[in-house]
């Protein structure tokens, strides 16, 4: 008890004495929530993950289902009431689509490849980042040239070059953006190791002779998790915007998979003659799930930020 | 220094080597061009023939030492659709998109820069928070959507911009440019400024950054203990010290603006390198793919050698690490 009032007495002198519960967690969150913006981008981006899990339950109609299509649709304005009696809210594209299940269907292929390729990437990258850290020397040289090799390259031009020798398909695209991103996981996981393996619980694991793979994943790694965390949160949203741009490109996903950037692709034709709905909707889509992303990174980047801790 | 310069030109060629490498195999080991550019009904013979003149028959590494000796000659090859040599197809479009990337650094410089010092000036002022903003937005903003909306806008809407195309050129140093003519530049500004874009956002943090920075510097906090006007102290104390940063980056940055206006020449139909390679990679026309790939990384080897070698003159410390 005298522990906890000593404690008690500096924070009874502020004006709010809140009794809080310290944990890493809590106190993470209460951080987290101090900008608006960022839980505003939380909660959007949960509303977005989740409509994108529920598409086919709660899309008003399955896009990809020639059956549910009227032709006669094709093109409609935003708010029209088509053939088959619901209202289409976004307009319908060039053959009768409804925009708005379009959207939400290519929402899932959008956030399956962007997080897919984030999480293959980080676990690539990691990996050999923390080996670079760990091995040192000529290991740590090799991974550390092809990281600066592949830095040196903007990421639109190795992926186009990925894809101009792989072809189409959401398998191709996902590698593509792996091979494009694991460098920045590898470098930030490398400077973080090279720092915490020469701290003293690294040595004191290391005096208790514990296996090596056992200091690395247990004692190094978690230790190196905030700035891993921070840069997949600005990968995933990296890896949405150059999927969609691939895709646009025709490059990306295949056409029986339409990820955003498929969807605004296919409107680009009908922008000419004024018909905006076809790709204003869905790029409106992607902006929000970037925005959304980015502003959770950024609150992130601060939060985890051991120089900026009060 | 020489030492350091002999080892890091030595690098490039390694890596230029391996690159060519790369390209070729993952170009000639995927899909099959004698499907796409004989006719189906060809017969057998005219395939034969057909798989002869373009060199098909041979093994891979033979295919590859001859690309090789004749790169080294300036000979990327001829294009499967144009039936021109490759690399002169690519030289053609090169102005254009120099062109492109150019107007688009001038306008990121233009726009950026007063936006970033007033944000680094009066960073607690809304306008500063709506500029700050804004630069998120721009970094956020996928690049080809903004240049749909910027049609639909100025070209469909208001009708006041071309949507598509170059305009009319002049032929200055024997290259056709078209910022020379009013109308080429009508075209040019709707795809300067989607190419810029990121840019501008880019270019407004690194001067707030900046101006934040210096603001406090003792030199400053001096020339204005000495009673100089703030506006002297602003622009050229201030001003004039971050530019030298800003002015690297932007430069730097050229490389990657040129590969990014890949998108923004699709979008307007500019017809610059980018279009012709996403219109090679969709006809799989493999010369100019490896053509335009070879001369990007040419380029970006080059560029990064340049850099290497200023930060090694400028900082002996550089050179210290590499012994």
């Amino acid at each position: 008890m005298s522990t906890t009032t000593a404690q008690g007495a500096p924070i009874a002198a502020a004006p709010a004495p809140a009794p809080k519960v310290e944990g890493p967690w809590r106190r993470f969150i209460s951080e987290f929530a101090e900008s608006k913006l960022a839980l505003l981008g939380f909660i959007v981006f949960t509303i977005i993950a989740l409509i994108a899990i529920f598409a086919p339950w709660i899309a008003p109609q399955n896009p990809y289902d020639l059956a549910q299509l009227d032709i006669m649709d094709g093109r409609m304005e935003p708010g029209t009431v088509g053939g088959a009696g619901f209202t289409y809210w976004l307009g319908t594209d060039d053959q009768g689509r409804d925009m708005l299940s379009g959207i939400m269907y290519g929402l899932r292929i959008s956030l399956l490849v962007g997080v897919g390729s984030a999480v293959i990437a980080c676990a690539v990258g990691a990996s050999l980042g923390m080996l670079a850290a760990y091995a040192g020397g000529k290991t740590d040289t090799v991974i550390m040239r092809l990281v600066d090799l592949q830095l040196s390259f903007p990421s639109i031009l190795a992926a186009l070059m990925i894809l101009a020798f792989l072809g189409k398909g959401v398998m191709n695209v996902v590698l593509a953006l792996v091979i494009v991103e694991w460098a920045y996981y590898a470098r930030t996981v490398r400077g973080t190791a090279l720092v915490e393996r020469r701290r003293e619980y690294i040595e004191a694991a290391q005096c208790l002779a514990l296996p090596t793979r056992r200091v690395i994943f247990r004692h190094l790694l978690p230790n190196c998790m905030p700035p891993l965390i921070v840069v997949a949160t600005m990968q995933i949203a990296r890896a949405i915007a150059l999927e969609a741009t691939l895709s646009f490109l025709g490059l990306g996903v295949p056409i029986t998979e339409p990820s955003l950037g498929l969807l605004i692709s296919n409107g680009y034709e009908y922008m000419l003659s004024g018909k905006y709905w076809i790709s204003f909707y869905p790029g409106i889509a992607l902006l929000v799930t970037i925005v959304s992303i980015n502003l959770m990174g950024d609150q992130l980047r601060d939060v985890l930020n051991p120089r900026l801790k009060k | 220094m020489s030492v350091y310069l002999l080892r890091r030109l030595l690098q490039s060629v390694l890596v230029m080597l391996a690159m060519s490498v790369i390209v070729f195999v993952g170009v000639f080991a995927i899909g099959d061009p004698v499907e796409i550019l004989i006719s189906p009904d060809a017969d057998q013979m005219e395939r034969e023939r057909a798989i002869k003149a373009l060199g098909l028959d041979l093994p891979l590494w033979m295919q590859y030492l001859s690309f090789l000796g004749n790169a080294l000659r300036g000979d990327l090859g001829r294009s499967f659709v144009f039936n021109e040599p490759a690399l002169q197809l690519i030289l053609q479009r090169m102005p254009a998109t120099l062109e492109l990337a150019l107007g688009a650094t001038i306008m990121a410089l233009i726009i950026g820069l007063p936006l970033g010092l007033y944000a680094g000036l009066k960073p607690k002022s809304p306008l500063s928070s709506t500029i700050m903003a804004g630069s998120i937005l721009g970094f956020s903003l996928p690049t080809f959507w903004v240049g749909l909306m910027l049609i639909m806008v100025f070209a469909v809407q208001l009708g006041w911009l071309p949507s598509t195309g170059r305009g009319p050129t002049v032929e200055v140093l024997g290259m056709r440019w078209s910022f020379l003519t009013w109308d080429g530049l009508r075209h040019l500004a709707m795809p300067a400024l989607n190419l810029a874009l990121f840019k501008i956002s880019l270019v407004i943090r690194l001067t707030r950054a900046g101006v934040r920075e210096t603001m406090l510097m003792d030199y400053v906090k001096f020339a204005r203990a000495k009673g100089l006007s703030p506006a002297r102290v602003t622009y050229v104390h201030v001003f004039k010290n971050i530019l030298i940063p800003v002015v690297t980056v932007v430069g730097l940055e050229l490389g990657s603006t040129i590969a990014f206006s890949v998108v923004t020449e699709s979008v307007f139909a500019w017809p610059g390198m980018g279009k012709l390679i996403i219109d090679s990679i969709n006809v799989l026309d493999r010369p100019v793919i490896v053509a335009y790939l070879m001369m990007i990384v040419l380029m970006f080897i080059t560029i990064n050698l340049l850099v290497d070698l200023a930060y090694s003159a400028l900082d002996p410390r550089v050179r210290l690490e590499n012994k």
